[in-house]
């Protein structure tokens, strides 16, 4: 919403002296300002000139040569992009030097080998409203070389836009944000009352209004305006209306936007000649009813979620609050006009505008809700406008009322207010804050208690917190002294939060960058994943890439892997943590939402990955996990590949991508992969570390070979090593693994360093040599010799 | 005995000076000290002498043999300092000359822009709650006081899935249903934040991400007021941003708090001067905030006038562009390894 100061200053006597001032009140009224445009400034230098000649540049097509008469009767060449120049048009011109608008200097400048000694300017380079389409033609009898602040007679004015938020429909209108200032600044508040000659009538037997249904129409007021000659607007109607980004029409369609702005009704001027008998009717839209619309559209209506204004036939001629129809427009012909200034319930006229795609200034306003009790005052304005062309008000008035809620009266206790707020504001001080914006108080039966009468203005405002916020916001936010928090309470991470941050922590260390693909894939991607194509699909995506909700974190970290490829980056590290999307299970209605940790090392073997698992098993302190190579997961190496499994729970994955969808993705490396589901993996008890006493007895060191079939994991071998060394064994560890001649093929022998001590004595002989018997004992019962 | 003694002794120096090596040395000192050297069978042969004799040739061996110690322990030390010396002058190392670097992970900006704001507000007493991402219509908007077709719908561009019934699912556009449900399950007092990944429909620019991140937060106790929250937002302003930035309130509109404010603090690049990215205003917009809305606390079964609170909210990834000077959001989400190794903290 924009609004002019010299406008604003209709309805209080704002100082005009500091406009980022008076910008800062409105801001921490919540109508933030959004920019400030002071009209009429910087327009020294710009002068009005006749053109005495147009040429064609000789070597561009797109600009022209004017020569121009400052008056002194002399041509001056100026370079011009515009074409609507003709010989002997008054234009303005940026002379040398001029500082414009905008903060562009004005200086002598060759174009194409052609001097411009200056700029002819248009609507928009002056800040006088939007129009960029040519240059501003002007009176042509003005004097020449004229300022052009006087040719015009432009009065300085400042231009404020403010973002009103939606609970403000009473600030959709200039008369509205005056209102709020005012009361602010302590200043006077009045709406002018129009002065208008009434003609003799009757509209009563003139135009009347039948409302079908009420629950579309709260309120239907009509007035009659004769008389009326259609010509252009008076320059400052022109001029205000331009100010406020909408473009001047005609004097009727002007003083019907000028209204609005001003007071903030949306209302409608229909040619009463095509109005058979001027009786309307307000009804819901029949199902498939269509209408041609004022802006030459022939459109399909919806029942029950369109209403329209209908003719005595009860064929549309309107769309209730959203636009007029055609059939009844004004036109040159006019010569009486039926006015309506209506109240439509707001949620019709939202539903209306959006399903059909159609915003207005005037939908804007009637889905927040307008102030039903202004239908009079808003048309006799409209009228007073209108007089000067000669046009006349008929006497008398049609309202018909339909459903209209009344206005609450909403029970106010001054200790909720300071309770809510933290303030110590008195009930007088309550009651000065909320006088001026048109709340009547009350005070009641009650002690501090008041009863509010929220006006018409106000729809939003329905019960005593709303209130509260009014209160609030005159009385000051920066004047809420804020209260240091002193709680008791004490924060913390969850294990969870905790756990994720060691994992980062350890991948980091590792060299692995995070990395944060999108949740979303396209239709596809899964597949060439080698992962089933079951998914959560998107209803509305803006792209087919962003159509699927991920099952799983591979196919973005093998995209991200990709993308750095075709960028000359290989051995790419990437780890994420983020959450999977599967089906919902039976009965649910949420997807499976599940939170993966997933790794991806380019140009590494699946090796690499079981030893990021390892270090992240052994940091999370994950005990009894194994890698069952049995059967393989779909879409890794199916010879290199395993799931991690503890007792019967399938934890994750590792490994190395299949070779088929390295492929289908284009990948050049081989790539280890490591998928964890956390919340499978980290809901038993875990990373406990208990600590183990230190032994102060020397250690010794056992190393021992085996031959082993190739199919026996080395895993069972560790495992069983481990059991069969008892209690006097610190470590194991796995030194050389070695294939070839003598072992025979199908086995390889594996040699594992064992660290044995005892916590209360030094070992002997015995004690080693006993070990060893164990262990070569039970390693071959499951098929493993030792070697000599 | 004695001129045998007083011979070795003068002669020992020598002996020890022309030792070149730690090695040379030892020889020499067993050649003179040792269980077979000179000293020591002169030692030995002291039993034919007279108790007086004794006493006199013992006194003078005890001598020689501290003499000679005290020559070798220097000569030792010399030696042993030049055998370092030139063994440390052949392990020379170009600390320089280096042949590959370990590589170093990092950390996504999001991650460490999340765990900083969270430690600031565990600092001040919140817990971390977290919800999922895809959403009910009630915990979006229904039960934060937007019932459907109320036109403050339009201020979220709505993701919604196909499941349930037609846009009854969807991709939760705020981190606010984690209000709703720590609300739901569990008892006031309440002091938690609330941080995750969000979703709207957006095209991706330089400042627009359909996938972004916000963070929540939530008091509700007794006697919770708008100063509370402003005081807690202060905090927390100059605890994450620095003691000279300052945060201000001023009147919005959001469906589930009221009254409502606008979370602006100083701007961090010009500290409130005013300067191209505040659009010479001083002050950067951060989020929204305000006292929980009555009609929210009745839809989690809590009595609005037992219970009060606040809830504030503001994005995450606009606080990594800013604290980093990345231009474009975009950045962040490619996995480009160039652009996530230049934040390795």
């Amino acid at each position: 919403m924009k609004v002019l100061l010299s406008w604003l200053q209709e309805f209080a006597p704002f100082p005009g002296d500091d406009p980022v001032a008076l910008g800062d009140v409105m801001s921490d009224l919540g109508m933030a300002v959004e920019s400030i445009e002071r009209i009429g400034e910087g327009l020294d230098g710009i002068v009005t000139v006749k053109v005495l000649d147009l040429r064609a540049h000789p070597d561009a097509d797109k600009i022209q040569l004017v020569d121009v008469d400052l008056g002194d009767g002399e041509a001056l060449q100026i370079c011009c992009g515009a074409t609507n120049l003709t010989v002997g048009d008054v234009v303005p011109l940026a002379t040398l030097g001029t500082t414009m608008p905008d903060g562009m200097e004005i200086a002598r400048r060759k174009m194409r080998g052609e001097w411009s000694n200056g700029m002819l300017c248009s609507g928009r380079e002056l800040a006088l409203g939007e129009d960029h389409s040519g240059i501003y033609i002007l009176d042509p009898s003005l004097a020449l070389g004229l300022p052009i602040v006087e040719a015009l007679g432009i009065t300085p004015d400042v231009l404020f836009d403010l973002e009103i938020n939606p609970n403000r429909p009473d600030a959709m209108s200039v008369a509205g944000v005056a209102r709020d200032l005012a009361a602010r600044l302590g200043l006077l508040f009045a709406i002018p009352e129009p002065s208008v000659e009434e003609q003799a009538g009757d509209t009563g037997s003139i135009a009347s209004v039948d409302i079908i249904d009420p629950d579309l129409c709260g309120l239907f007021h009509i007035r009659v305006i004769d008389g009326i000659k259609i010509e252009p607007s008076p320059r400052w109607i022109a001029d205000r209306l331009s100010a406020l980004g909408m473009r001047p029409i005609n004097n009727v369609v002007d003083a019907s936007n000028y209204v609005m702005l001003e007071l903030g009704q949306p209302n409608h001027t229909y040619d009463l000649a095509k109005v058979p008998g001027g009786a309307l009717r307000v009804r819901w839209a029949r199902d498939g009813e269509t209408i041609p619309t004022l802006d030459g559209v022939e459109r399909t209506l919806t029942g029950g979620r369109d209403g329209v204004i209908a003719d005595a036939s009860d064929s549309a001629v309107g769309i209730a609050g959203v636009m007029g129809g055609a059939s009844t427009e004004i036109s040159e012909t006019t010569t009486t006009v039926l006015l309506e200034c209506a109240w439509w319930q707001p949620m019709a006229i939202a539903r209306s505008s959006k399903f059909m795609g159609l915003r207005s200034e005037a939908s804007a306003r009637f889905e927040r809700g307008v102030d039903p009790a202004i239908v009079d005052l808003a048309a006799r304005r409209l009228a007073e406008l209108l007089a000067p062309s000669g046009a006349r008000l008929v006497q008398g008035s049609v309202t018909v009322n339909g459903e209209l809620a009344p206005t609450p009266a909403v029970r106010v206790r001054t200790g909720r207010v300071n309770q809510l707020l933290g303030t110590d504001i008195s009930t007088e001080q309550i009651i000065s804050l909320l006088t001026p914006i048109g709340f009547v108080c009350e005070l009641g039966g009650e002690d501090d208690v008041l009863t509010v009468t929220v006006p018409t203005f106000r729809p939003d405002t329905t019960n005593e917190t709303d209130v509260i916020e009014e209160i609030a916001r005159h009385y000051g936010y920066s004047k809420i002294l804020g209260r240091a928090p002193t709680s008791a309470h004490t924060g913390s991470l969850t294990p969870i939060q905790r756990d994720r941050r060691s994992i980062r922590q350890v991948l980091v260390g590792l060299g692995i960058h995070e990395a944060m693909p999108l949740p979303f894939l396209a239709p596809g991607d899964l597949a060439r994943c080698g992962l089933p194509p079951e998914a959560v699909t998107v209803t509305n995506p803006l792209a087919a890439e962003e159509s699927v909700l991920r099952t799983s974190l591979r196919p973005g970290l093998l995209q991200a892997i990709a993308y750095n490829e075709s960028h000359r980056t290989d051995g790419v590290a990437l780890f994420e943590l983020g959450k999977v999307f599967a089906l919902p299970s039976s009965g649910e209605t949420l997807p499976d939402e599940r939170e993966h940790l997933a790794v991806a090392l380019a140009g590494r073997d699946a090796t690499a990955a079981a030893n990021v698992w390892a270090l992240l098993a052994q940091t999370l302190g994950l005990n009894d996990v194994v890698i069952d190579q049995s059967a393989p997961p779909a879409g890794l190496h199916p010879g290199r590949s395993g799931v991690l499994r503890r007792g019967g729970e399938q934890l994750g994955e590792i490994g190395e991508i299949d070779p088929g969808v390295l492929d289908a993705l284009g990948l050049r490396e081989r790539v280890a992969w490591l998928q964890l589901d956390l919340g499978v993996a980290l809901a038993a008890p875990h990373g406990e570390h208990r600590y183990h006493h230190i032994s102060r007895y020397p250690s010794s060191d056992l190393d021992l070979a085996f031959e082993v079939d190739s199919a026996e994991p080395a895993a069972s071998i560790e495992a069983a090593v481990r059991s069969a060394a008892g209690p006097l064994l610190v470590t194991v560890s796995l030194f050389d693994v070695f294939r070839g001649h003598p072992i025979p093929d199908g086995r390889r022998s594996l040699a594992y360093r064992l660290r044995l001590q005892a916590p209360d004595r030094t070992l002997t002989d015995d004690d080693i040599g006993g070990v060893q018997r164990s262990v070569v004992e039970a390693l071959g019962a499951i098929g493993a010799t030792l070697r000599g | 005995m004695i001129d045998d003694i007083t011979r070795i002794a003068a002669a020992a120096p020598a002996l020890i000076a022309g030792a070149s090596s730690v090695d040379e040395l030892r020889a020499v000192e067993a050649d003179l000290l040792g269980k077979k050297g000179e000293l020591t069978l002169l030692k030995k042969g002291m039993g034919g002498l007279d108790p007086e004799g004794r006493k006199v040739a013992g006194s003078a061996l005890n001598d020689a043999r501290d003499s000679i110690e005290a020559v070798l322990a220097l000569r030792r030390s010399d030696l042993e300092s030049a055998e370092r010396a030139s063994m440390v002058a052949t392990e020379q190392l170009d600390l320089t000359e280096l042949l590959e670097l370990p590589e170093r992970g990092s950390l996504h900006l999001v991650t460490q822009t999340w765990d900083r704001l969270v430690d600031v507000f565990i600092g001040m007493g919140f817990t971390v709650a977290e919800g999922p991402e895809v959403e009910t219509d009630w915990y979006n908007f229904e039960a934060l006081n937007i019932p459907a077709a109320h036109p403050a719908r339009g201020m979220w561009d709505t993701l919604y899935v196909d499941l349930g019934d037609p846009e009854t699912v969807l991709l939760r556009t705020h981190t606010s249903p984690v209000q709703i449900r720590v609300m739901t399950d569990g008892e006031p007092p309440i002091y938690a934040v609330m941080p995750g990944r969000v979703y709207r429909r957006d095209t991706a620019d330089a400042s627009h991400m359909p996938v972004f991140h916000q963070i929540e937060g939530l008091v509700v106790d007794r006697n919770i007021s708008f100063a509370d929250l402003a005081g807690t937002l202060e905090a927390f302003t100059s605890a994450y941003f620095g003691g000279s930035i300052h945060s201000r309130l001023r009147p919005p509109y959001f469906p589930f708090t009221e009254p409502s404010a606008e979370y602006d603090i100083n701007c961090v690049f010009c500290e409130g001067n005013g300067c191209r990215t505040c659009g010479q205003t001083g002050w950067l917009e951060l989020g929204g905030c305000g006292m929980v809305h009555p009609t929210v606390l009745t839809n989690v079964g809590l009595d609005p006038e037992e219970w009060s609170g606040f809830a504030f909210g503001f994005g995450l990834d606009r606080l990594a562009l800013m604290r980093h000077g990345v231009d474009d959001i975009r950045e962040m989400y490619t996995g480009d390894v160039r652009f996530l190794e230049q934040f390795p903290s």
